[in-house]
Formats: structure tokens, sequence, C-alpha cells
């Protein structure tokens, strides 16, 4: 008989999704203009994978397929996964990794709103452990490239792996900046002789920095639409700033400085996109902080002391783990209690 | 934008520019108050028929003054308080007492309650009324007038007043709020009482601030009611006492006690204590009227002003005589008596268990909605831990975390997520994206750990029960061995040491029990919703039987052991 409140004013689950979705169109209009027409190929293979890998899965968990297909999170997946992959991988790289991160990650977890790790980021790093190689092979930004692939030429390259006849792989890949970064320092050469390369830009990667402000702005707009709380953004950039900014006062020649480590990589992808995942991250204010900060330093660590060029996605993961700890230790003060 | 603007209100707020203080979260749903604003109060005649509950307040059920057949006129005493916890109940008009029995009432559990059936002769005729001189009467016997004209907590909560107004020297109320909040959406009663009747609130206050000794009063009336707060003011500034008129910012649940309290102290109640413990004491402004009604009038507790709204002819206010059916009420409201009738608001209101249920002390609003209004929620979704609930809660708690506990039944883990400060306002679900009917899952929690508390302490008192018996048995034992032995022995002085045995594990006995009742927790019973307020009022009631019951018990064994010892 009591089933107050009778009214709501809550978004629904589908509308914070295509606003996050929406979010994302700027970066990847960037990413158009920087590496081609491909990536729409690689957010579309990624969409239909996570669609019909979902539909499969709920399936056969029994699970009302309309229901859930329509709430928009696989579709999130799959974009967040598809725009952390190099934009040239090959058609099955996205559909692997697309369908680990919806089955394994998220269906085998009990579906939408159960998955404790990052979906998106479980599927980078399976792929990125199993298929390191084609992982970090980053297509040059068109301005770069010795050769630059049309839209047609790209999606070929994604499909069947072939070149137009007479282009070399190397006449249209590059070293990333945080890659070439971590080679170069192995072969002592210095900070100020590495940066003069081409692909390192004003703030990050050249083209990359376009992109990564691109993501810059759709989180602004998450945060105004009030989809996400300045917690996670703020306490992860400021993190990576810190630390950077830390090693790069205390030896120059040997640590990038903070602009790199913020504009380049997967840092603006991950500050509003990835570690906002509400499923898998803290949910007290204190919490978030704390959480953002913690994979702020590990991102930093991994990409200085670590094997790969990026460290997003084992910090996430790794910090996913820490979530209900997190939780039960930073539970905030009720009304009328002491602390 | 939206962000900074906020910033600057809380800056604001927090530089003191307002001299106003703020809780966590509120929403701002849709107000719908002009629709039952437009027109003035509008009295109601007495009809033919009216149903009284007994219990139309938080504790005893009162006593039958009355029996069947019995000719009554309009504010004679029905039934008289029962102890302190408990508020009389009055003739709303003159007539003869039909029947007394069980009849349903609005809540909803749906069960039935005793009540006196009263139909009225037409006549409308007053007993002699005595306004009361109340500087010339001891404060005390004030209080005592108050339990007897059956004053109680108009806002909803239809707690006993006298009991709020009684002076407690260990904690003075240094400030008196009178609640004029009003923040639940549709409801306008106190809105319109303010308006109209701005004077006689006034007069009421000023004999609640006489009776507390309260050093400031504060009306506190959210910032959507500028009529009212201006009545108010204008009715204070006439005041021969200091009576200031806040209006805080409109934002549900801006309205509840708690809330309203630190909005204009700043102080926050303690869980599971009482306003009084902070110097602070809140009464409705209806309340307030009900005082002065009292005093200067004679007048009991015998109607009040109720909203009619939504899908009726005339939504307006009505004072109505209590005891009137609903369905005669929404009628003469223009409106159709459907199986859907909400009391109260669209955000802590309920389903009516049918439109033949009496107006009571707690109705302070219908609504009659059509099929738009309040639609079904869609399907739930499972939560994505989004944090709009946290972020809405008033009371700061994790409602997320709490909603996984009370599903998963893990109530211990609720318990300690302090699941019982929850004030079931409705803010949780009003937000959610995943449309999960929150409140609903933490009441199923509630009423499982009070049962379950229930339960164990039924065990406790039993298992204590049979160890005592154990004992008693073995001592009696031990005495007739002894007994027998003494007999052999011929000599009849050795009983001493017995009986001081037994005197030990009497003491012990009536020590552990007294550890029981020192242990009990008092439960929070300002923040929970009147219904559960109602149940927990119960259980006190029977813990404290099934107490003095054991202690009862534990007295005959002394006398028995003694009686034996003679």
């Amino acid at each position: 008989m009591n089933r107050s409140p009778y009214i709501s004013e809550a978004p629904s689950v589908t509308s914070i999704m295509l606003k996050v979705m929406l979010a994302l169109v700027p970066a990847i209009a960037a990413y158009v203009w920087v590496y081609g027409g491909g990536i729409l190929v690689t957010l579309a293979l990624a969409s239909l994978t996570a669609i019909v890998t979902e539909a499969l899965m709920l399936k056969l968990r029994d699970r009302p397929v309309r229901l859930f297909i329509t709430d928009g999170s696989a579709l999130v997946t799959a974009w967040l996964l598809a725009l952390a992959l190099p934009p040239l991988a090959p058609w099955w790289l996205i559909v692997l990794g697309t369908a680990i991160a919806i089955v394994v990650a998220k269906q085998i977890y009990g579906g939408l709103g159960n998955n404790p790790f990052n979906p998106a980021m479980v599927g980078y790093a399976a792929l990125l452990i199993s298929f390191p190689a084609l992982m970090t092979t980053w297509p040059a930004p068109l301005a770069l490239a010795e050769f630059e692939l049309g839209f047609v030429d790209q999606m070929l390259f994604i499909f069947s792996g072939n070149l137009p006849a007479g282009v070399a792989l190397d006449a249209v890949t590059s070293a990333t900046p945080l890659d070439y970064l971590k080679t170069q320092l192995t072969l002592n050469h210095s900070l100020q002789e590495i940066t003069q390369s081409p692909i390192f830009g004003t703030l990050g990667a050249t083209g990359g920095e376009l992109v990564a402000a691109a993501y810059l702005l759709g989180g602004l707009y998450l945060i105004q639409q009030r989809i996400i709380t300045w917690h996670l953004p703020v306490a992860f950039l400021a993190a990576i700033a810190i630390m950077a900014g830390l090693f790069y006062l205390a030896d120059a020649g040997r640590f990038a400085d903070p602009a790199l480590h913020l504009f380049g990589g997967a840092t603006m992808l991950c500050a509003f996109f990835i570690i906002t995942d509400p499923v898998s991250g803290p949910t007290t204010p204190r919490g978030k902080l704390i959480f953002a900060a913690g994979i702020g330093i590990m991102t930093y660590v991994i990409r200085v002391y670590g094997g790969y060029p990026d460290g997003v996605a084992f910090a996430v993961i790794f910090f996913n783990i820490c979530v209900p700890l997190i939780d039960a230790y930073t539970q905030p003060r009720v009304f009328g209690h002491d602390k | 934008m939206n962000a900074i603007v906020n910033l600057s209100e809380l800056i604001k707020r927090k530089l003191g520019k307002t001299g106003l203080s703020s809780f966590n979260g509120g929403v701002h749903p849709p107000q719908h108050k002009l629709e039952s604003t437009t027109s003035p109060i509008r009295p109601v005649p007495p009809p033919a028929r009216l149903v009284l509950p007994l219990r139309q307040h938080v504790g005893n059920v009162s006593k039958l003054q009355v029996a069947t057949g019995d000719h009554v006129l309009k504010g004679q005493l029905l039934a008289r308080a029962d102890g302190q916890v408990s508020a009389a109940v009055h003739a709303p008009t003159s007539g003869t007492i039909a029947a007394i029995d069980n009849q349903l009432i609005p809540h909803p559990s749906g069960l039935p309650d005793i009540s006196i059936t009263l139909e009225a002769d037409g006549r409308d005729e007053w007993i002699a009324r005595q306004p009361l001189d109340y500087k010339a009467m001891s404060k005390q016997e004030l209080l005592d007038s108050l339990r007897e004209a059956g004053v109680v907590g108009l806002g909803g909560a239809t707690f006993p007043s006298h009991i709020k107004l009684r002076e407690d020297a260990r904690h003075p109320v240094r400030t008196l709020i009178i609640n004029g909040a009003e923040c639940e959406p549709y409801i306008s009663c106190d809105d319109m009482l303010m308006r109209e009747r701005a004077a006689e609130i006034v007069r009421g206050i000023e004999i609640m601030r006489y009776l507390l000794d309260a050093g400031r009063c504060v009306i506190g009336i959210e910032d959507n009611k500028p009529q009212a707060a201006a009545a108010m003011r204008a009715a204070a500034a006439d005041s021969e006492v200091a009576i200031d008129v806040a209006e805080v910012p409109t934002i549900y649940p801006g309205g509840g006690a708690k809330q309203l309290i630190k909005v204009i102290t700043g102080l926050e109640v303690p869980s599971g204590r009482l306003p009084s413990e902070i110097g602070v004491q809140c009464f409705n402004v209806a309340t307030a009227y009900s005082v002065h009604r009292l005093v200067h009038h004679g007048e009991p507790v015998i109607s009040r002003i109720v909203t009619v709204t939504g899908h009726v002819g005339h939504a307006g206010n009505y004072e109505v005589p209590l005891g009137m059916s609903i369905r005669e009420l929404v009628e003469l409201a223009g409106g159709k008596a459907i199986p859907e009738l909400i009391m109260g608001g669209p955000m802590m209101g309920f389903n009516l268990p049918s439109a033949d249920v009496p107006v009571v002390k707690a109705t302070n609003c219908i609504i009659v909605p059509d099929s738009a209004m309040f639609p079904e929620p869609p399907p739930a979704l499972p939560c994505i831990r989004c944090t709009r609930c946290a972020d809405a809660c008033p009371a700061n708690l994790q409602p997320q975390e709490l909603y996984w506990f009370s599903k998963s039944q893990n109530l211990d883990k609720a318990r300690e997520y302090k699941i019982f400060d929850c004030i079931e306002c409705g803010c949780c679900t009003y937000v959610c994206p995943s449309n999960i009917p929150l409140v609903q899952y933490y009441r199923f929690a509630k009423s499982e750990i009070i049962a379950q508390d229930r339960a164990r302490e039924a065990a406790d008192i039993a298992r204590e029960r049979n160890e005592f018996r154990l004992k008693r048995i073995e001592r009696e034992k031990q005495e007739r061995a002894q007994k027998h032995a003494q007999k052999a022995a011929g000599a009849k002085t050795e009983a001493a040491p017995a009986d001081d045995a037994k005197k030990a594990a009497i003491a012990a006995a009536i020590e552990r029990a007294k550890a029981q009742k020192a242990e009990m927790t008092p439960k929070n019973t300002e923040a929970v919703s009147p219904v559960v307020a109602a149940e927990i009022a119960e259980i006190e009631t029977r813990r404290a039987e099934v107490q003095a019951a054991s202690t009862t018990e534990a007295r005959t064994e002394e006398k028995q052991s003694t009686e034996e010892a003679k």
C-alpha cells in the first residue's frame, strides 16, 4: 500500500549512456581529423560485436534482452575500447577485445551493475598481454605519415592487413611519444634530443593532443550535465601532474614534463571516461579521490618504470580490486553522528 | 554553470550571509501548490456520521469515556488520554454515539482499529467553553489541559504536544522552532493557515514559548510561500515577545524537523536523540494554532485543515471536522472517490486502503490522482552505483549500499550503515535512474530488523527464565536435602547460609533484569515515519510489559522463598 514516492525526475540509464556517447563525439571527430576515417570502422565493428555478444549472453542467462540492450551500456563499453585501441588494429583484434569485455568482464559477472572491473579495460589489458606488438603499433598522424592512407585504404587494411601496393608498413606507422620516450631513454639519449622528434607536439603528441583536448571538452560536458562529479578527473589529473612535476623537477633530463603526461597517452580518456565508470568505481566522495589519485600515481609509475608505454588499463584494474576496501574505509559521516 | 551556481550558494552560506545552514542533498520536485492556494480555506459543516478512531496519535490508545447510545455535545470528551504518551479524543459535533467497534482507518496497513461512530443531531451544539487564564494556572495544569484537549503534532507525526512542551531542567529549550516550511509538493494546508490565521498562530506560539521559557523563537517558512511569510512577519511584529521569521530555501525535505533545525540553528540532532537534548523544540504551525484555540477559546482539537487537490473540481483547503469520511470530503471538493486516493504528499504519502476512512489528526492532504499524474515507474534495472541517491540523501547515508544490504537481507550490515537514520523521505527513489524502489527496500529491512530484535529479546527472556527455574529447582533440592540432614542431626539453626545463597540469586536476577533494561538502546523514533513510530511505540509497550512480568516473577520468587523461610 505504501509505494511512495509517487514521482521521479531521474534520467533513465539509457539517457545517461547516450550522454556519455555524445560526450565522446568531439574526440571521435578529432580522431578522424588526425588519423583518418578508419576509427569509424573500428567503432562500428566494436558496437556490432558488443550488441551481438550482449544479446547472446542475455539470452543464455535468461534475462530480458530488449530491456538490457536498450540501456546503452554495451555500446559505451564498445566505444571506449575502440577509442583505446590503435586506430588501424585488425578487425579480429577489435572483435576479440570487445567480446572479452562484454562476455568475460561484464556478463559473466552478472551484467549491468555487477562487474567489479571496468569491462573496456579488461578487454584492453587482455589484448595488450596477448598481442603486445599489434597493440603498440600506432599509425602515424596523417600530417606526419610518409604515405597518407585514404578511408578505403584504411578499411582494407583493417579487414585484410594489406596496404596499397608499394607502401611499406613503416610508411604509415610511427611510435607514440610515450613509447618513443621509453625506448630512446634506454639508449641514453637526453630528453632534449628525444623531444626534437616531430611526433612531439606542443603539449603531448602531435595530433594526439588535439584528441586529448576533445576528451577534456567532452568530460567538462559530462560534469556540467551532472553525469560525473569533479572528484575523479580532478584527483586523477592532479596525481599525474604532481608525480610528473616532482620527477621533472628532480631531473628534467630524464623525466618528461607534466604536460606530456597530461596530454599524451590515454590520460584524458581515462580521466573523464574510464575511471568514471560508476559500476566498478568507489561511491563515496573521499573514496573517489583516493581511487583516482591511486590510479594516477600508478599510471605514472608504469609509464616510467613499467614494461608498457602506458599504464592506464593495469592501474584501473588494480584499483577496481580495491574499491570495496576504499568504500568501506571512507564512509561519510551520517547526519546526527559524530563520525 | 550549475556547478558554479551551487558553489557560490555554498560559499555564501558558509560565509553566513543568510545566517542559515544547510543539509546534504535534497531534491526540487515540482511544487503543485498553486492549484490549492487560489481560494481561501473553506469551512465544512459536520456530516451526518463521523468515525473517530481512538488512536489518532503516537502512544497509548485513549480510554473510552462514553457508551453506545450516549448523547454528546460538540467538544465533549469521548476518550481520555491513557498515561502521559497519549491524547484525548473529542466529539466534533453534537449527536449520539451509534457504535464503538473496529473501523477501517487511514493507515497503509489497511487494518481496522477501535473507533467511535457518532451520528450527528444536526444542532452542532457546543459544550460550555472555558478559555484558560494560562498565566494564572501552574504550567503542569496547562500541560494537563493540553493533554485532555487532544493537542498533538499536526505536521503528520501526531506526537502528543504536552510532552514536548514540558520543561526539562536537564535540557532547557533555548530555541523554539515553529515549522511552517511545508516542503512536500501539493500540500498547502499550513501555507493557507499562515496566510489567514497568522495572528492566532502567534498567540499559540506565545503560549508554547511561555511553557518552555525558550529564549529564541523562529518560524521557519520555505521561500516559496512569500504571502505566508509576510503574514507571519506582520503578526509576529504585533506580538509582545520577539518572534523571528526565517525564510528558508525551498528544498525537499527542508520541512523535516531535523533538517529545519539544522538549517535554522546549524545544529544536528544526534542520532537516536531528541531535539530537546540540543536545546531545541520544534512544532508545526497548525499545532500552535490548536494551542491557541484551546487556551483562548476553550476548544479542543475537533477539526483540522486538509488540502484536497489533484483531479478535483474545487482543489483547495478545507476545515474538516475530524471523523468525516474522506469519500464525502473528496466529493464535496468535486472529485471522485476513486480507489487510488493518496493521503499525504507524493513523496511520503500512501494509498488509502479505501475512500471510506475518516479524516484523522494526521490527515494533512488528500490527493485525487488521475492516470497521468503518478504513472507506474518503468521496470527497475540493476543499480549502477551512480550515487545520485547518496548526493540527494538528507541524512547523508549511502543509499546504494543500504539497498544492497537490504536486498541481500544482510541486516547487520544495514544497521551498521545506519539504516535507522533513514527518514524515508524518498529523495533516493526520486533520483534513481534505474527506477529502484529504494525506500520500500529500507522499510522492509527496518521492519525485518525490528522483528528480529523482538524475537531475540523474547528468546533472551525465555532463556533467562529457564535458567532461573533450573536454579530454583536445584536450590529446592539442596534445601530439602539440608532439611533432611538437619532433621537427622536434630539441629535447626543452620538455615542461614542457604538463605544467603537464595538472596544472592534473587539479587543477581534483579541485577540482570536492570542491566538488560539499561542495555536497551534508544530507538530513533524522531526520524522514522509515523507508521514505524507507532510500531516502535507498540513494541516498547510490549517490551515494558515483558520486563515488568519478569521482575514480578523475580519478586514472586522472593516472596515464595521468604515464605518458605518462615
